[in-house]
């Protein structure tokens, strides 16, 4: 029933696959290498000066931190906090499908519409995050989360946070209802050590669903560009400005389309690093526990 | 399985304190929504508005020429036409090679990988050129742009759900009816589908989910109500244009709605997907 020919089942998905993602990207590969200008896609060959010019740019090392800083502390955060939810949830508590249910909540959301109300939470004049800390004087006076470059950023991130972690916290879920009942009790149950429980018992169950989510959301934290764009554009001062907000700048605003190519290309490449990074990392810690 | 009691009592208060994380920023939207703007702009903040306003519901869900109920309820249905139109083309062209990948597994497993890694593709990559395509072919500013831009994102993962439902339909099922000498065509239609019928559900659904959430071809490759979807719309009520709180927050429940209401369905096939056999390739 399947032989060679069979193969050309493969034709309708990969036939789609050039035409959307492979001409495509061959397309951005030649821009890079190019001086090409947005609606002419043509240009003259400059060989790597794109990418030099990148590696020299005071801008595009400025927004590389900015990426990385945002998805390592965004991801670190939403896996524990992701982690802890999960195995609260898995407690013998009643109320917990309650809040299960809510949990799809944020996860389902739009990234838009979550940019969308965070913006109005965190408004510097009549925001409700203002109001909440001023009324229970945890701060003295209102602030401008978004508007101060200190801030900007880690208010974004604390909007994702909040769309992302119950998304961990129902994948450590799932991971923990395949262990079997008995073994969860004994790794409950305080006594001889509860840690040693924890890595032999629960552990396992949920490595592999964390590790995949954490390596999804590493690529999502990398690409980020609709919650930035929705929330300051890359402002105050560039202080939320990422490679994504730095391509889409150059190639749409600027029309310079060779050097966007050039920059996007370098973020997969920086994708493909943390991720080989996350990955050998996770390989050597369970090979040695 | 017991807790202590101190453990039962740090385990509610855990529970409290996350279900208030969670749900105060999305009930204080639904609070925005029907207060006043004087409510909503007085200082000190007045968090229970003083008699409820639905005229923002109204507004939006209005046809009138040129209001913002135009313009939200064209990018309802653009967003419509998008999700439906890229979900068919999506599952039409993946259907067939999942099949392959789920019964030749071993063999093709690398093409396979080579599919879903393409999902570490930002988005950004392919904008330029396809700008540049779309306007050769004259297609800016149409919903067919964006079902064509929106594959980029949705044909890998359709590919990768539907591979690893049919990996679970036992391939001795469609061998018998191989024998009885049915054709490809007819095995998949009397066998296949019909047993694959959850995870072609799952897969439709998080394809729409992912159209409803697109938002950067929809900004770059559209430019007025004829082809702007629900993402763009709320975006542009964002920036400035509208100081009525109000009128964002209940503009971002209606259009968030749907997708909640789809996240719900997915909440088994999310958690399922994850820890099962769907990454296995």
């Amino acid at each position: 029933m399947l032989g060679r020919r069979s193969l050309f089942l493969l034709l309708p998905l990969f036939a789609g696959l050039a035409a959307v993602i492979g001409w495509p990207l061959l397309q951005t590969v030649w821009l890079s290498f190019t001086d090409a200008q947005l609606g002419d896609a043509t240009g003259n060959f400059v060989g790597l000066a794109n990418y030099a010019h990148a590696f020299r740019s005071h801008g595009f090392r400025h927004a590389l931190g900015v990426t990385i800083t945002f998805s390592l502390s965004t991801v670190a955060i939403e896996m524990v906090l992701g982690l802890l939810v999960g195995l609260l949830l898995d407690l013998p508590l009643r109320g917990r499908g309650i809040l299960r249910a809510i949990l799809i909540i944020p996860w389902a959301l739009p990234t838009v519409i979550n940019a969308m109300a965070w913006r109005v939470i965190y408004n510097p004049d009549f925001g409700a995050l203002n109001a909440l800390l001023t009324q229970t004087h945890i701060i003295g006076a209102y602030r401008s989360w978004l508007g101060d470059p200190g801030l900007a950023l880690a208010s974004i991130a604390g909007a994702d946070i909040w769309k992302t972690f119950p998304f961990v916290a129902l994948v450590t879920l799932a991971g923990l209802q395949n262990v079997p009942r008995e073994l969860k009790e004994a790794a409950y149950i305080d006594g001889a050590g509860p840690w040693m429980r924890f890595k032999t018992v629960i552990l396992p169950a949920i490595a592999t669903p964390l590790m995949i989510a954490a390596v999804l959301r590493i690529i999502d934290t990398i690409k980020v560009f609709d919650i930035i764009w929705v929330m300051t554009r890359g402002g105050p001062a560039n202080a939320t400005k990422s490679l994504s907000i730095m391509v889409y700048e150059q190639a749409f605003s600027f029309g310079n389309a060779g050097y966007g190519a050039a920059i996007a290309l370098l973020s997969v490449a920086i994708s493909v690093v943390l991720i080989g990074g996350y990955m050998r990392a996770t390989r050597a810690q369970t090979a040695s526990a | 399985m017991k807790l202590t009691r101190t453990g039962a009592v740090l385990g509610y208060a855990a529970m409290i304190l996350v279900g208030l994380v969670v749900v105060l920023p999305l009930l204080w939207m639904v609070i925005m929504s029907v207060s006043s703007t004087r409510d909503l702009t007085t200082l000190p903040l007045h968090w229970i508005p003083r008699q409820l306003d639905f005229s923002r519901y109204h507004r939006l869900l209005s046809l009138a020429a040129n209001s913002d109920g135009q313009t939200f309820l064209f990018a309802l249905r653009n967003t419509v036409e998008v999700a439906i139109g890229t979900t068919v083309v999506s599952f039409a062209l993946a259907l067939p090679a999942s099949w392959l990948f789920a019964r030749r597994e071993g063999r093709l497993d690398k093409l396979l990988m080579l599919v879903v890694a393409t999902y570490m593709l930002p988005p950004l990559l392919f904008v330029v050129p396809l700008y540049h395509i779309f306007s050769s072919l004259s297609l800016l500013n149409s919903p067919l742009a964006l079902m064509i831009a929106d594959s980029t994102v949705v044909l890998p993962f359709t590919t990768w759900l539907l591979k690893g439902g049919i990996d679970a339909i036992p391939a001795e099922l469609e061998q018998a009816a191989a024998i009885d000498g049915a054709s490809l065509w007819r095995i998949w239609l009397a066998v296949t589908l019909p047993l694959a019928r959850p995870i072609i559900s799952t897969t439709i659904l998080f394809s729409v989910l992912m159209v409803w959430d697109e938002f950067l071809y929809a900004m770059i490759f559209t430019s007025d109500s004829s082809a702007q979807t629900i993402t763009v719309a709320i975006a542009d009520l964002a920036s400035g244009r509208v100081s009525d709180y109000g009128l964002l927050a209940a503009a971002g429940i209606l259009a968030a709605l749907p997708a909640v209401i789809i996240g719900a369905c997915l909440q088994r096939a999310l958690v399922a997907g994850l820890t099962t056999g769907g990454v296995k390739g």
